[in-house]
């Protein structure tokens, strides 16, 4: 996990708990730094205590223990007010009494900025989401994604350093969302904000952030770069949540500093790499992704282990062939394949060998 | 489906009859059924509320009595000027008997003398003396009469005796509207009542001062309690609603009499009071029988119907709005005031309709705990139906509160808007 320590930080938390009723944390001894600019993705199932971490950053919940920090300054006694953090909500929360210029101006004006300073705030903001024309509409009057913008540069008016958004994109369809995603993180590194986004959807985690904090039980449980998440997930909760994963079930038989050779439950043999087991004996969960399986033989190392396999469904997604395999007594193994000209279509029933690089076959705990 | 393709002539259904017709034939099941479902319900409030209702107004321009009882009376009077002064002559007397001997066989003379009592003291007794004399008279040998009747009552040598009778012969009447707005009908016109029986302005504007602060004092209580409903956790504010409906399930007159002993001058507060030295044991407060006593039992009793619409309306605001505003930046109190309170006007708007229209009509509360300052209109509508049987005046009244709740409406929706109602 990253350094507490680390001077740069810009928001961290220390030591952090939180518990409702007394008797259950919900969020268990969090550590996290965060450097000024960064966009940040705190991903999770429901209840994983992400959301909570948020309204404690805004200051909507106090922290039952340990302390969080903003700029250097702890915050734990500061009104939300006087934070001075901006924010979108998942319901997008524009005040339905006022126009759109209204809304965006309320946040000057309880700042106590001049009428000429707030109209030009105003119309700078707008102008930046792309919704200049529609500062004298009512949000009831706007779009699902009209109205999103219009909380984005709401919580971007009165340039606040931090911004947290909590699910933002929730509730708009598919194509939208990923306008606004690029729309978003566009944004955030332009104007240089600090962005601490919450989420459940791994998609938009991926391709926002600059690095993604992994929630699930109240603690994180891997916080890296998206590409290092997929690729090398810390331990098999991570490696099941984001994408797609296949998982073997087995016991460690060999270990090295950098390889091990696990014996799966049905007795056959695969070389992995080893990242949290430690001796042989450890059971462990292998964890493969779906597109880096191979039933190639000439694509696979001479002396990689393969396994047998069973063809049990043949998925046509156009870009990719998802095939539906059985494999070592688990029949919800997935392997993905690229719609190449040379690529074959197995059919259901088929037996084949497959295999894979060992750097790319994780053992982790089970 | 080839009919269908044709664009000349209305569209056909797939039988060949036009495609209306066979619409319109479909859905007739269903409203005859929808019809049959709610007709039970619709007969009752018509016989049971709408016709009885309609009858009571129609009863405060009715008047039918005068007419029917002394037709012949009616017809001669019309030759008679009242502004002379001077009194009918022999013809109105002579058919004046003839009628009264009708009248007299049927009963009905003492009946008119109540009727013409309102509009004229000693009317009804001067009908219901002279009536045993005049029913002996036979009107074809006995005449002529002036002499005779001023001779049975000095009240038919009065010429105003007369010109009551004459003002107050149309059968479709605006003298009880008048009264109701202490006025009277004269032969002059429309004229004001004398000072001393002059009540009922003042009673209307009583009425529609204390509806207003009950209705303003229910506001304030309900207010933070609405609030805490809303946001509380469940459970809680689950135990804060059955105190809410707590008093809804006790009987009405329990909950007043329960006031007469809470405010009365030997009652529970004034002998608080006294006991911590607040109040001298002299001078204790005078806080029932009058319009303090009527206004806090009647805005302890209405008080739910304030709560339960603007809890509800509280309750759809999400938590989310008021954080949005704290995180731009805005104190408590400028998130209560700029966002909190305009979502929640549409219970306020909800509460106060329904517990002023409430209040300007109620009855029981006043009754018991208003003593004779703290009345209101319903009471003496009360008095006027059970008590001085002036059911026409009564009518009169309770038409003119009925105009001036709807008036009230109309005002409200130009003002707040009805559709800025929300009951959740």
């Amino acid at each position: 996990m990253t350094d507490i320590n680390n001077d740069a930080a810009f928001v961290e938390f220390q030591r952090v708990q939180k518990s409702y009723d007394g008797e259950n944390l919900v969020v268990k001894d969090l550590n996290l730094a965060m450097p000024k600019g960064e966009f940040l993705t705190m991903l999770g199932p429901s209840g994983s205590g992400k959301t909570t971490c948020l309204m404690m950053l805004a200051g909507f919940e106090t922290a039952t223990h340990g302390e969080i920090l903003l700029d250097g300054k702890p915050i734990n006694n500061i009104p939300p007010h006087k934070r001075g953090i901006g924010m979108v909500f998942q319901n997008y929360a524009l005040f339905p009494h006022m126009t759109v210029a209204e809304n965006l101006a309320f946040p000057l004006e309880v700042r106590k900025l001049g009428k000429s300073e707030r109209d030009e705030k105003v119309k700078r903001a707008l102008d930046m989401v792309q919704m200049g024309a529609f500062g004298g509409r009512r949000p009831a009057q706007l779009s699902g994604g009209q109205q999103q913008r219009i909380a984005l540069a709401r919580a971007l008016v009165f340039e606040p350093e931090l911004v947290l958004m909590d699910e933002p994109l929730g509730a708009l369809d598919k194509q939208l969302r990923e306008h606004m995603q690029f729309e978003i993180t566009r944004l955030a590194h332009e104007l240089g904000i600090t962005t601490v986004y919450v989420t459940h959807d791994q998609t938009e985690a991926l391709t926002m952030s600059d690095r993604v904090a992994v929630f699930d039980d109240g603690r994180i449980q891997q916080l890296a770069p998206p590409d290092q998440l997929y690729e090398e997930p810390e331990n098999s909760f991570v490696a099941q949540f984001i994408g797609e994963n296949n998982t073997l079930e087995g016991v460690v038989k060999s270990i090295e500093s950098d390889a091990c050779v696990v014996q799966l439950d049905d007795g056959s043999e695969i070389d992995a790499v080893p990242i949290n087991v430690h001796a042989p004996g450890d059971r462990t969960k292998v964890s493969i992704r779906p597109e880096r399986v191979e039933f190639n033989k000439n694509r696979l190392h001479a002396d990689a282990h393969t396994l047998k396999a069973t063809v049990k469904e043949f998925i046509y997604m156009g870009d990719v062939f998802r095939f539906r395999m059985s494999v070592a007594g688990n029949d919800e193994f997935i392997v993905k394949t690229r719609n190449a000209p040379d690529a074959t279509r197995l059919q259901p029933g088929q037996e084949i060998e497959i295999g894979w690089l060992a750097k790319d076959c994780r053992a982790l705990d089970a | 489906m080839t009919d269908a393709t044709q664009n000349t002539g209305p569209m056909l259904a797939a039988d060949g009859t036009p495609l209306k017709q066979s619409l319109a034939r479909s859905l007739r099941r269903q409203k005859l059924r929808a019809l049959m479902l709610i007709a039970p319900l619709l007969l009752f409030v018509l016989l049971s509320f709408i016709i009885p209702i309609a009858s009571m107004l129609f009863r405060s321009v009715e008047n039918n009595i005068v007419g029917d009882t002394l037709p012949l009376t009616v017809e001669a009077l019309q030759n008679w000027d009242e502004t002379t002064g001077e009194l009918p002559d022999e013809a109105v007397y002579d058919a004046f008997v003839r009628d009264m001997v009708v009248a007299v066989d049927n009963k009905t003379h003492t009946r008119l003398g109540s009727r013409l009592n309102y509009e004229e003291t000693g009317m009804s007794s001067m009908f219901r003396r002279s009536g045993r004399k005049l029913g002996k008279l036979d009107p074809e040998t006995d005449g002529p009469f002036k002499e005779q009747l001023i001779e049975i009552h000095d009240g038919w040598g009065e010429p105003q005796t007369w010109a009551v009778i004459k003002t107050h012969s149309p059968a479709i009447t605006n003298g009880y509207f008048l009264n109701a707005v202490d006025m009277r009908r004269t032969p002059e016109g429309a004229q004001a009542q004398p000072e001393d029986k002059q009540i009922l302005i003042k009673l209307f504007g009583r009425t529609l001062f204390m509806s207003l602060v009950i209705t303003a004092s229910c506001i304030l209580l309900a207010y933070p309690v609405s609030y805490l409903l809303a946001t509380l956790p469940m459970r809680v504010s689950n135990l804060l609603m059955i105190l809410v409906l707590l008093p809804f399930w006790t009987s009405l007159l329990v909950r007043t009499s329960a006031w007469k002993v809470m405010l009365q001058q030997q009652g529970v507060i004034n002998e608080t009071l006294v006991w911590l030295g607040l109040v001298a044991d002299d001078a204790r407060l005078v806080i029932i029988n009058n319009q303090i006593g009527t206004i806090i039992a009647m805005t302890h009793i209405l008080l739910p119907f304030m709560i339960l619409p603007m809890y509800s309306v509280m309750q759809t605001i999400p938590v989310s709005y008021t954080r949005a505003a704290k995180s731009m930046g805005a104190t408590n109190w400028t998130t209560f005031w700029r966002i909190y309170f305009p979502q929640s006007i549409p219970g306020i708007g909800a509460g106060s309709i329904l517990v002023f229209i409430l209040a300007i009509g109620y009855y029981i509360t006043p009754e018991i705990v208003g003593g004779t300052k703290g009345v209101f209109i319903s009471n003496r509508i009360a008095y006027h139906i059970s008590s001085s049987l002036n059911w026409g005046l009564a009518a009169a009244l309770g038409t003119i509160l009925l105009g001036v709740v709807l008036l009230l409406y109309w005002v409200y929706d130009k003002i707040v808007g009805i559709d800025n109602v929300k009951l959740g």
